[in-house]
């Protein structure tokens, strides 16, 4: 075998390592500037761009009036909205108001559940997006005891 | 501190696997005081991955206001008997956990 050969053999498997490194980094993409907003609508921005967010009576968002405890607030979101991509739930007003983004791959259903801190009375909204439109849906929570205290 | 286990149990209704989580973890904000007025460093779940029999269902990411020892329910369509759900989690420090069940 020859210099160049070993050569290009070294390099292209010095590329499939690369290759393999990069990818557990693209399945981890985290839209951190979304995560990292302070603002409802600096966080809509960074999460959504230009897609349009129209009102929806189609989501079904369950949570409770009245919160006893801000630190456990259930929170169920179901739609009868087809091709769901993703469900994002924001707390209006939390330091950082998107709590969780749940993508949906083919198999699951629309319709989930989870428990957030909800840290003052506030709106919490249920965004439900296709591959063009984001549709939402809130309602408000009213907290007694804070939820960012314990 | 080796991560506690995902709970994790699901039952099949009219061809719709309902499935409930219970992952054990502190879900530290950053923002929380201690005793002594000294900020508890950020320690939360990050990303959840549920799949059913190796392929991708739901994959979410989540910030530190998902309350402590989170709660997760999903739906998983046409779910048959033994079809296996596993859900995983990894967070901000890097620890990860994960739980299986497999569907009567």
């Amino acid at each position: 075998m020859t210099i160049t050969q070993t050569r290009r053999r070294f390099l292209a498997r010095l590329l499939a390592i690369g290759v393999l490194a990069l990818s557990p980094l693209k399945l981890l993409a985290r839209n951190q500037p979304a995560f990292a907003a302070e603002e409802v609508d600096a966080t809509l921005q960074a999460l959504l761009g230009d897609k349009p967010l129209v009102n929806s009576t189609d989501i079904m968002l369950k949570v409770p009036n009245i919160a006893e405890n801000g630190a456990v607030v259930p929170v169920t979101v179901t739609t009868t909205i087809a091709n769901v991509e993703r469900i994002s739930l924001i707390v209006d007003g939390n330091p950082n108001p998107l709590s969780a983004s749940f993508r949906l791959f083919p198999g699951a259903a629309a319709d989930i559940a989870t428990r957030l801190k909800v840290g003052k009375s506030s709106d919490v909204r249920a965004i439900v997006e296709t591959a063009t439109t984001a549709f939402f849906t809130s309602k408000n929570v009213k907290v007694t005891i804070g939820g960012c205290g314990g | 501190m080796a991560a506690k286990k995902i709970k994790l149990r699901a039952k099949i209704k009219n061809g719709v696997a309902q499935v409930k989580t219970l992952m054990p973890h502190p879900m530290e904000t950053g923002v929380r005081k201690a005793d002594d007025g000294a900020l508890i460093p950020a320690h939360y779940i990050q990303k959840v991955t549920c799949e059913r029999n190796g392929q991708v269902v739901v994959e979410a990411d989540w910030g530190a206001s998902v309350s402590r020892d989170p709660y997760f329910a999903f739906k998983v369509n046409d779910a048959v008997p033994g079809d296996t759900i596993k859900v995983s989690w990894v967070d901000n420090l890097g620890e990860s956990s994960s739980g299986e069940v497999t569907l009567k």
